[in-house]
């Protein structure tokens, strides 16, 4: 008996580290392999990388030749900053209605906020282009950023509303009853406790929009061209090396930005929660 | 009722927002599909009967739910391992183990499409490692293949089935598997009887948003499926963005939208069943 024990001891270790270490690969490896390619010194995408060279990243920094993909970068952060900034402000003040409200409007209400998230985008994206070709406007950053705001909303409400979930009922009676009005409460008390929600809300909303493929691919076009449309376009054509160069720093940036929201809203709990 | 209504305020102007970016196209979507011709002149069933009467569309919807499906079962066979260490870890290696699996998420997909091709690609390093050691005579061909394709998607959607899942273990109670193996069960039959029927509702939520975002995920598709292997999304582009027939389009993107509605609502309801009895036997 005893021995038996040991033996299904022995193969539940085996297996549960072995597909654990196997799934750290999975995750981490192609991170790492983007990396070491986008410094390569060669024409192709070969791995291992041929010798070591900044000459990618140079040849992305060129005005000139990098043109596209500059434009496209810049068109990606403005639709992304206000998209994330509505979803924000709309976002969190939907939250705290919601969570004021309860009842089974409210939950109603909330799942209609959050079905973008399970929604498949690329009917979205395509209703959008048809909605907005019909009635007549033609493609536009603004178009995108309304595309965008309604597929980031659910990154706001979910933190803002997790954090207002984890807030102490007994705080706001306190205040009440020092007399405070239900406004300088929510300055005073609400806000500060629910402010790490919020920004790690919109931070995510922003992360996602940057992301964001089935909307784009629909709403933009050759002057309102999005970066990941761009670096799709640059993969099925030539795959440029310099497709590694974009993604090498995209992955430095979000590296440095998810330290620094970590540091400051605890990010990657949140995300769980 | 009216006092809810006063107290809903505050959520009206994304309400708004929703009416008019979101419900209305929804809606033109459902009026277009049921147009005729390309122009939107006559209207029609024509569409809808191209769509239904070819047993060819009907293997695109099975194929696309079956990546989806295949691409759950990939990321909880991986992921449901990671979540059982991250559970058994110390604090420092859990919040190591965490920013791991959160990490690739906000890495763009087009980036992580990106590296499978380096890695899956002829020259690529799953090549270079079976010629390199003998296995193959001739480089494997991973890109353009159903395989290539699960493989990406595992890490690609990964991180959405870790996420709710690890908040579910993170509540988990450890008593209960000290006193399962104390009751001398194996850990075989603690996962079984204990812990997977205690975070069921963690996997589902997760497994639903995988399913979700696998089966629209046109560029991963596209790109490392290649032009031989069709799915719903890059038969509502084509149509849409290439052939310019856009009531075809708008059918095939209900039928995805209705058909990963579908497989979505029976992974939830499997999940609050699951979580339901786990709640009825403790009560």
């Amino acid at each position: 008996m005893a021995r038996r024990r040991s033996a299904s001891e022995v193969s539940y270790a085996l297996v549960v580290g072995g597909l654990a270490t196997l799934a750290l690969v999975i995750l981490i490896g192609p991170v790492l392999v983007v990396l070491a390619t986008s410094f390569t010194d060669s024409r192709s995408i070969r791995f291992p990388p041929q010798g070591f060279s900044f000459r990618w990243y140079e040849l992305l920094l060129d005005e000139v030749r990098s043109r596209q993909i500059h434009r496209a970068a810049g068109n990606t952060l403005h639709v992304a900053a206000l998209a994330a900034g509505l979803a924000t402000l709309g976002g969190t003040a939907a939250a705290l209605a919601l969570a004021e409200a309860r009842g089974r409007w409210a939950r109603v209400a909330d799942a209609f906020f959050m079905s973008p998230l399970v929604l498949p985008g690329l009917a979205f994206g395509l209703a959008a282009l048809m909605y907005f070709t019909l009635l007549g406007f033609r493609p536009s950053l603004e178009l995108l950023v309304c595309g965008h705001l309604i597929v980031v909303v659910p990154f706001v409400l979910r933190t803002v509303g997790a954090s207002l979930s984890q807030r102490d009922p007994a705080l706001l009676d306190a205040s009440a009853s020092l007399g405070a009005s239900r406004l300088y409460t929510f300055r005073r008390v609400t806000l500060p406790l629910i402010a790490p929600g919020i920004a790690a809300g919109g931070f995510l909303a922003f992360m996602a929009s940057v992301d964001q493929v089935p909307v784009s691919l629909f709403l933009s076009s050759a002057r309102t061209d999005m970066l990941p449309i761009r670096m799709w376009g640059m993969m099925e054509s030539t795959l440029d090396v310099r497709v590694a160069a974009v993604s090498g720093t995209l992955i430095f940036v979000a590296f440095v930005l998810m330290l620094v929201m970590e540091r400051f809203t605890g990010l990657t709990k949140r995300m769980r929660g | 009722m009216k006092q809810a209504f006063i107290r809903m305020g505050p959520a009206l102007p994304l309400g708004l927002a929703y009416l008019t970016f979101f419900v209305a196209p929804l809606l033109m979507l459902v009026a277009v599909s049921f147009f005729a011709d390309d122009k939107l002149t006559v209207m029609g069933l024509d569409n809808w009967r191209k769509f239904l009467f070819d047993s060819f569309h009907w293997k695109v919807v099975a194929d696309t739910l079956l990546l989806g499906l295949k691409a759950v079962c990939a990321t909880v066979l991986l992921g449901l391992p990671l979540a059982l260490v991250w559970r058994g870890a110390s604090p420092f290696w859990q919040r190591v183990l965490l920013f791991v699996a959160v990490m690739p998420l906000l890495t763009s997909v087009v980036v992580r499409t990106f590296a499978w091709i380096v890695i899956l690609g002829r020259e690529g390093v799953v090549n270079q490692l079976v010629l390199g050691l003998g296995l193959a005579a001739e480089p494997l061909r991973l890109l353009q293949t159903e395989l290539g394709l699960v493989i990406s998607l595992t890490q690609i959607e990964m991180p959405l089935l870790l996420l709710p899942l690890l908040s579910v273990m993170a509540r988990f109670d450890p008593n209960l598997l000290d006193a399962s193996a104390s009751l001398g069960a194996s850990p075989w039959r603690t996962l079984f009887k204990v812990v997977l029927p205690l975070v069921a509702p963690g996997l589902a939520a997760g497994a639903l948003l995988v399913f979700a975002s696998a089966t629209t995920a046109f560029i991963s598709q596209s790109v490392i499926g290649g032009g031989r292997l069709v799915y719903l999304p890059s038969l509502v582009w084509q149509q849409a963005m290439i052939n310019a027939n856009w009531p075809f389009a708008a059918v095939v993107a209900i039928v995805l939208l209705v058909s990963v509605s579908a497989v979505i609502a029976v992974i939830a309801l499997a999940g609050r069943i699951a979580g339901g009895r786990v709640h009825g036997a403790a009560a």
